[in-house]
């Protein structure tokens, strides 16, 4: 692996190899001293054309974990905006001496038109509507320790929100797909995917539904630049009919699991008590973020080869 | 940014990185078995003479933490703590550590980690005893320095291991010793354990073909 751009590079083996990897690295990241010097002189440069500061924090905290430098891009404060193109701007910071390129672009295929420009490796940190592999790899990191098992095979999961226009949901449904859960995703018809071609999953409109049989509940985050179109008339609407309300969590199995890969909308698509109630693992989500970032880099940076 | 792949455990300090199957060809050669150096009893043996040392050399065993490196070093560091509880009634505690980060190669050739770190207790005070199952050029027995380092402030690090086989390239000696054994530097000590490897616990020295 030369690159991580989509979950479709990894497979299932790869999807297993790395979680295994990243629980190495989730040991490290509890120690009192969180650094070990495994990628000592390689250089990792954030590359970010749409504001997320949570996800460069996360690649950023894992690159110094492992002892790289970190050089940091984002567009806000670039050439970008004296008129440089995108070739110029990765040829120019690739002759600097990078090893990895962590890239965040609002046009999906970005990061795939830099890796076939570069020689560094290049890490998809979501483009556009595309994909976010690593969101979906550290997803499945925390349901897997929060299951305590490695086999996902069977497990019922609802997508819940704004599918089509989120790419977590796109790299979340390949991956579970992938390591053997049943997934559907749940959401208004406007907001779902036009067709479910290349989707492996089901879809569903009527949240509750499908929710007494879920083992895991995935709300997505609604974006409110989406809101007062056709395509969303109103927060409170959404709220009653896909809200994570705390009267729909009394109606969840006993063990059932609920996810957010933040930021949330607290009383918009997640209730603040179910949130911050016992059966959410939101918390480790963030956490776990790191090591599985750390896994990423080690796998393409310092491991001498593709993992497995 | 790919280094070549080993087969097997043909590189030096390579003996804690090695696939499991024995009679896999490394580095392109067909190994065979050249001696078998120790069996099941004299293993068992080795294990017994290197707990009763470890006890002997700190006036017992209340401050001793043993500490294996993936993969037959933990094996190793359970049995000692076995013996030691046998003879000497106390519970050592059995840590693992991973030195696949600390390596001074990484880059040049494949790495692969083997396990997470676990040391159940505080290293700071302690007398800390490295176990693994070769000690080669030392350079895994450096790495491992490192790892250690991270976790605390032992009060002493000694190392035990099974074989000591010669061509150190760091000033590195072991504490506890199974068995001396002069090796070429092409050749492979193997170090059979139930529970890791199939078949009957022992030790062997192959080499390449000619």
């Amino acid at each position: 692996m030369n690159d991580l751009l989509s979950i479709d590079d990894l497979g299932a083996a790869g999807i297993g190899d790395l979680l295994d990897l990243s629980d190495s690295f989730v040991e490290v990241t509890q120690r009192d001293i969180p650094k070990i010097p495994a990628l000592r002189g390689k250089t990792v440069v954030t590359l970010f054309y749409e504001d997320s500061t949570r996800t460069r924090l996360s690649f950023e905290t894992a690159a110094k974990r492992l002892t790289a430098d970190t050089m940091s891009f984002t567009a806000a404060s670039s050439a970008v905006g004296k008129g440089e193109s995108l070739l110029d701007t990765v040829r120019t910071i690739e002759a600097m001496g990078v090893d990895a390129m962590v890239v965040r672009h609002r046009c999906a295929g970005a990061p795939h038109r830099i890796a076939s420009w570069i020689d560094a490796a290049v890490v998809n940190a979501g483009d556009g509507r595309h994909e976010h592999p690593t969101q979906a790899l550290l997803d499945l990191l925390t349901l897997r320790r929060r299951l305590g098992s490695d086999s996902f095979r069977g497990l019922r999961v609802g997508i819940v929100g704004d599918v089509r226009h989120s790419r977590v949901a796109r790299s979340g449904v390949k991956a579970f797909a992938a390591v053997g859960a049943d997934v559907t995703v749940v959401g208004p018809p406007t907001l779902l995917p036009e067709s479910l071609e290349g989707w492996p999953a089901r879809a569903a409109t009527d949240l509750d539904d499908v929710l007494p049989e879920l083992d895991v509940v995935y709300l997505l985050r609604i974006q409110r630049e989406r809101l007062g179109s056709a395509l969303l008339p109103s927060l409170r609407e959404y709220t009653s009919r896909y809200g994570l309300t705390a009267a729909r969590a009394a109606r969840l199995k006993p063990d059932t699991v609920v996810m957010h890969p933040g930021p949330m909308n607290r009383g918009v698509e997640i209730a603040a008590e179910v949130a911050d109630g016992p059966a959410s693992i939101i918390t480790e989500q963030v956490a776990n973020g790191v090591a599985v970032r750390m896994a990423v880099l080690w796998s393409l940076l310092g491991s001498g080869g593709p993992v497995a | 940014m790919t280094a070549p792949i080993a087969g097997g455990g043909d590189l030096p300090g390579d003996d804690d990185n090695r696939g499991t199957n024995p009679a896999a060809p490394s580095g392109g050669h067909l190994f065979s078995l050249r001696a078998k150096v120790f069996d099941a009893d004299d293993l068992r043996r080795a294990h017994t003479r290197i707990a009763h040392e470890i006890v002997e050399r700190n006036h017992g065993a209340a401050d001793v933490v043993l500490i294996g490196l993936y993969t037959r070093g933990v094996a190793v560091a359970h049995r000692l703590a076995e013996a030691i509880e046998r003879f000497e009634g106390v519970a050592v505690p059995v840590g693992a550590i991973d030195v696949a980060f600390y390596r001074d190669d990484i880059g040049l050739r494949r790495i692969q980690p083997l396990g997470p770190t676990e040391v159940p207790v505080d290293v700071a005070g302690r007398v800390v005893v490295l176990v693994d199952d070769v000690l080669f050029t030392g350079r895994t027995a450096r790495a491992a320095l490192e790892a250690i380092t991270e976790l605390g402030r032992p009060r002493a690090v000694q190392l035990a291991v099974l074989v000591d086989r010669g061509h150190r390239e760091l000033p590195i000696r072991a504490d506890y010793v199974g068995k001396n054994l002069p090796t070429k530097v092409a050749e492979d000590v193997r170090v059979r354990l139930q529970g890791v490897d199939d078949g009957d616990d022992g030790i062997e020295i192959w080499g390449p073909e000619s």
